[in-house]
C-alpha cells in the first residue's frame, strides 16, 4: 500500500484496484494487512498491486519513484 | 581514570561525567559509558539534561542539517544483517541507479531545507570505475547547480579513490564501524572490522572530514554498545552519525525488535559524553524507534545533526516537522561553510 492514497485505488499506473499488498506482496483479500499499513507510513511499497512483480524503487530526500516493469512508474512526493 | 576511581568508590556516575566531560572536557571511557548505559529511567531526565549541557558548551545550539541519497540501490554483494540492500538476502529491494538529473534534482531539494550537506550513497563493498565516473559527473553537476556541500559513502576504498574524491571536492566521507569489534562478526562476515578501520584512516589522512557511526539495537550487549562509543573516540571522526536499527524483512536482523526507546535516549546521551567534541546525528530508524517525542527528546540529549526528509530505501519525517522542532527549540541550522 502507498503511504498517501487509498488502499484500494490504482497504483503503478494500473487501471483498476489493487489484488495484492504492496508491502509484502501477499493477496489483500482475505489476509491481515494492518501491520503493512503501518509500515507504509515509512516505507515506499516493494510490490506492484496489480501484478505483485517487485517494483524499482528509487528513494530520495523529498519522493520516491516506484517502477513495474509491466504497469509503469509512479512518484510521490513525501514533503509538504 | 579518575572517573573509574569515583565510580568504584559509590560516586555517582552522573556526578563524574559533570566534572569530567562537562568541566574539564575529558570523554568518558568504556568503562564510564557502561555505567551510563546501567543508569535506570529514573535517571534519564538528568542524564538527557547533562548530556545537553555537554553538547552546548563545546557544540553550540547550532544543528547541521544534512540530505542523503542513494546512487546505486540494492545488489551489494556484502552480507551487513541489517541491511535490505545486501544482494544476498531474500528483502525486496530490487537494484536500481539513479540518473544525474534525478540525483542533482536531489541536491536541490535539500538545500532548499537549509541543509548544507548532500551525501551521495551506493550500496558496493566498494566503488569500480562506473560508479566513480558517475560520480565525477555528478559532483560536478550537483557543484554548478547547488550551493551544498557534498559527502559520499561508497563503502571501501583504495588510496587511489581516495585522491580522487579529494580532487572531486567531496569534503566528507562516511563510512560507518557498524558496531563494536567484538560484535562485529555478528554483524558482517564479507569483510573485516580492520578493513573498515583502513579505510576510516585513509580518509582521515587525506584532508577529508570523517564521518563514522555506526547501529545499536542489533543484539549487542551493553558493553558491546560501549565498546562501539569508545571505539570511535579512538578514531575521532568529525561526525558521527547513530542509526536506530530498523529491522528490514528479509535480512537476518528482521524480526528483532526495534529498540527500546529509553535506552535509545540513554545511548544518544551516552555518545555524547563519550564523543563531547563530536558532530552527533540522527539517523536512520530514529522515527520507528523515537517517534516524534523522542526526537525531541534526543535534541535535547545531545544530539546536534539531523537527517532531514527519506533515508536511502524508507522514508523519514517531513522535513518542515524538523524545522519546525528546531525552530521551537531555538536551534538554528548550521549555515553553510560554518564550522561547528
Amino acid at each position: 500500500m502507498f503511504a498517501d492514497v487509498d488502499p484500494d485505488g490504482p497504483v503503478a499506473r494500473g487501471d483498476g484496484p489493487g489484488v495484492w499488498c504492496g508491502q509484502c506482496g501477499t493477496e489483500l483479500a482475505g489476509g491481515d494487512h494492518a501491520r503493512c499499513a503501518a509500515r507504509a507510513a515509512l516505507e515506499p511499497p516493494r510490490y506492484c498491486m496489480q501484478c505483485r512483480r517487485r517494483m524499482q524503487v528509487q528513494v530520495t530526500p523529498g519522493a520516491w519513484t516506484a517502477t513495474c516493469s509491466r504497469h509503469g512508474s509512479v512518484e510521490r512526493s513525501t514533503w509538504s | 581514570m579518575l572517573g573509574m576511581t569515583a565510580q568504584v568508590t559509590g560516586t555517582d556516575i552522573l556526578d563524574v561525567a559533570r566534572e569530567q566531560v562537562l568541566e574539564r572536557g575529558v570523554p568518558l571511557t568504556q568503562e564510564q559509558v557502561v555505567a551510563v548505559l546501567r543508569t535506570g529511567d529514573d535517571r534519564l531526565q538528568d542524564l538527557l539534561a547533562l548530556a545537553h549541557e555537554v553538547r552546548m558548551r563545546y557544540q553550540g545550539p547550532a544543528v547541521e542539517v544534512e540530505g542523503i541519497v542513494s546512487l546505486k540501490t540494492g545488489g551489494c554483494p556484502e552480507d551487513c544483517h541489517f541491511c535490505s540492500q545486501s544482494g544476498q538476502f531474500t528483502s525486496p529491494v530490487r537494484s536500481v541507479w539513479l540518473n544525474i538529473p534525478e540525483l542533482v534534482r536531489a541536491a536541490k531539494q535539500t538545500a532548499e531545507t537549509g541543509a548544507s550537506e548532500f551525501c551521495i550513497v551506493a550500496a558496493v563493498r566498494g566503488p569500480d570505475e562506473r560508479l566513480m565516473e558517475q560520480m565525477r559527473e555528478g559532483v560536478a553537476a550537483i557543484k554548478a547547480a547547488v550551493d551544498i556541500e557534498v559527502a559520499a559513502s561508497l563503502g571501501m576504498l583504495t588510496q587511489e579513490q581516495v585522491d580522487d574524491l579529494v580532487d572531486m571536492g567531496v569534503h566528507r566521507y562516511n563510512h560507518n564501524l557498524e558496531a563494536g569489534r567484538s560484535y562485529f562478526p555478528q554483524v558482517v562476515t564479507t569483510h573485516s572490522f580492520d578493513e573498515r578501520l583502513e579505510t576510516c584512516r585513509m580518509v582521515k589522512e587525506s584532508g577529508m572530514e570523517l564521518c563514522c557511526g555506526g547501529l545499536v539495537g542489533m543484539g549487542e550487549t551493553i558493553e558491546q554498545r560501549a565498546e562501539l562509543a569508545a571505539q570511535l573516540g579512538e578514531l575521532e571522526p568529525h561526525e558521527v552519525p547513530l542509526n536506530f536499527l530498523n529491522p528490514r524483512p528479509g535480512t537476518p536482523f528482521g524480526d528483532l525488535e526495534p529498540m527500546d526507546s529509553s535506552d535509545a535516549l540513554r545511548t544518544i546521551a551516552a555518545f555524547r559524553l563519550a564523543l563531547p567534541r563530536t558532530i552527533l546525528r540522527y539517523a536512520g530508524g530514529r522515527e520507528l524507534t523515537l517517534g516524534d517525542l523522542g526526537t525531541r527528546d534526543g535534541l535535547l540529549g545531545g544530539i546536534n545533526a539531523v537527517i532531514v526528509g527519506n533515508y536511502l530505501t524508507t522514508l523519514g519525517r517531513d522535513p518542515s516537522e524538523d524545522l519546525a522542532l528546531l525552530d521551537e527549540l531555538e536551534m538554528p541550522i548550521k549555515a553553510l561553510n560554518e564550522t561547528l
